[in-house]
């Protein structure tokens, strides 16, 4: 990828994320002496230590307010999840252009695409989300436009502020990871894609865009997790999610320590799934030499 | 939507000054964390790959358990709970509670995140040195610290620079986060601006655009530094 800007901001998570390369697809006496390996001596002191940790924690602190919050904390958790599906999706399908047009498009679109995408990387998200909530909330009601149309059922509510940042904030960072993947695929298969007499359109649909995309997965797996650790934000414009709910228990009970150890706990149980999630995807992808 | 340009003034009856004060918190805040943090990459990333099985294991959990483990909730978390775990321990000693200095609860608190991810670009930049390059350095006979200052270190840096550059700049946004935790930095500072005078349109694009001020000269000086660092290796 070119130019020392660029490299600025590249995610690297998901090669950090990566724990154990390759213990999943082992099979058979293979993972067996991975396994073995694994549980050296000076392991099995550690995971005591952790276990003794762990029963300290259950026994000496409180949690009678778990079974109380349990519904709130189970919808809290499917709106994390939903926002995070929601952004990943829609910023996603802004990502593709946003990236394409950096790479092939005239000025007119590659200059303002580039711009957004600095503009999203450069600035913090609580940012961008207080300036939609605080900023924009406060113009759309003095609009009377807006405040008879049916969108004013919605702009009332937080969760859409929330969801638009997310998904600018997406759609910016993955923006300009499309662009490193549409710029990183080789001229040659384009050029025999041309040969074969693809026009421009069957090029980029058969050729461009899915090899663009099985070079961003590695990425895009790392990206979704960042996202992940970026929805917790939507707390602070009053959308309860699975923080919220938190934050609720702690204002409620004066408690300091076990609802933010169990807010961490929940966060590294989506972040595991989402991982092994990635995995599982990165193995079906047809990948020869990317 | 006029713009009432007074509003930003620095004196005040502006709100300006407040911005550039919260702006000089949030560089000090990003800039301690940082260097901080670095000092523990450079402890993890040794600890990791140098260090005996335990050491290994115990940065394995540290950088996991950071880098699955929201900023926001890890900075609530430290922030309260370290401000807490500290209180006791001086009352265990016999001390009064003492209202710990926000700037430093604030620097430990970006020193350990970044921690973690200064120790993986540390970690990944230092075995990207050809192991040729350490064989022949040791068959000169050079001890361990001479192999370190005049060909891990060096060798290292262009791997290392581009990551690291990618850091400070992940420390000044992470930096906003702490208005969550009411310290008053550039992002908190804007909004105590916008609650007051309404004009929260007019405040958060100024901040916006100092952000990106400091986002794109850092990004100058990264290319010096990289560059620097490139020089006599062929162009990529």
């Amino acid at each position: 990828m070119p130019g020392a800007a660029s490299r600025v901001c590249e995610p690297m998570a998901a090669e950090t994320l990566e724990t154990t390369p390759g213990m999943s697809r082992l099979t058979g006496p293979a993972r067996a002496g991975a396994l073995r390996r694994w549980w050296q001596p000076h392991r099995v002191v550690l995971v005591l230590v952790a276990t003794v940790l762990v029963v300290l924690m259950i026994t000496t602190m409180r949690w009678d307010w778990l079974p109380k919050y349990s519904d709130r904390l189970l919808l809290g958790a499917w709106r994390t999840v939903w926002l995070l599906a929601l952004s990943v999706v829609i910023g996603f399908l802004f990502a593709v252009p946003l990236g394409f047009v950096q790479v092939t498009g005239p000025k007119f679109l590659a200059w303002p695409a580039r711009g957004f995408c600095t503009l999203i990387r450069g600035t913090p998200l609580l940012l961008q989300l207080w300036l939609l909530y605080f900023g924009l909330g406060s113009l759309f009601p003095h609009m009377p436009a807006i405040r008879h149309s049916f969108l004013w059922d919605y702009l009332r509510l937080s969760w859409p502020y929330g969801l638009l940042a997310l998904t600018l904030s997406f759609a910016g960072y993955e923006g300009e990871v499309m662009r490193g993947a549409f710029a990183g695929v080789p001229r040659g298969e384009l050029e025999a894609a041309r040969a074969f007499g693809m026009g421009r359109f069957t090029t980029l649909r058969r050729i461009w865009l899915p090899r663009a995309f099985y070079r961003a997965l590695p990425t895009l797996g790392g990206e979704v997790i960042m996202q992940l650790k970026s929805t917790p934000l939507v707390a602070t414009i009053t959308v309860v999610d699975v923080y919220g709910v938190i934050a609720q228990v702690r204002q409620d009970t004066y408690l300091v320590y076990s609802p933010l150890i169990f807010l961490a706990f929940v966060y590294m149980c989506l972040t595991g799934v989402l991982v092994l999630l990635v995995r599982l995807l990165e193995s079906r992808m047809p990948v020869r030499g990317a | 939507m006029g713009i009432d340009w007074h509003l930003l003034a620095l004196s005040p009856p502006g709100w300006g000054g407040m911005l550039l004060r919260g702006l000089a918190t949030t560089l000090e805040v990003s800039g301690g964390g940082y260097v901080v943090g670095l000092l523990i990459g450079i402890a993890g990333a040794v600890g990791k790959l140098y260090g005996g099985p335990v050491s290994r294991d115990l940065w394995e959990c540290y950088t996991t358990a950071v880098r699955a483990i929201p900023e926001l909730v890890l900075i609530v978390l430290i922030y309260y709970a370290g401000t807490d775990a500290v209180n006791r321990l001086m009352a265990v000693f016999g001390h009064q509670a003492v209202d710990i200095n926000g700037l430093v609860a604030g620097i430990f608190v970006i020193a350990v995140v970044q921690g973690a991810y200064s120790t993986e670009v540390l970690r990944g930049a230092i075995k990207a040195v050809p192991f040729g390059e350490i064989e022949a350095a040791r068959a000169f006979g050079m001890s361990s610290g001479q192999m370190l200052r005049r060909i891990t270190l060096p060798a290292m840096l262009p791997h290392a620079i581009p990551g690291l550059a990618n850091l400070w700049l992940i420390a000044t946004k992470d930096t906003a986060l702490l208005a969550v935790v009411g310290f008053t930095e550039l992002t908190l500072a804007t909004r105590e601006a916008g609650g007051a005078t309404k004009a929260y349109f007019t405040f958060f694009c100024a901040a916006g655009l100092l952000y990106l001020m400091v986002t794109l000269v850092s990004n100058q000086f990264f290319g010096i530094i990289e560059r620097h660092a490139r020089r006599g290796q062929p162009g990529m």
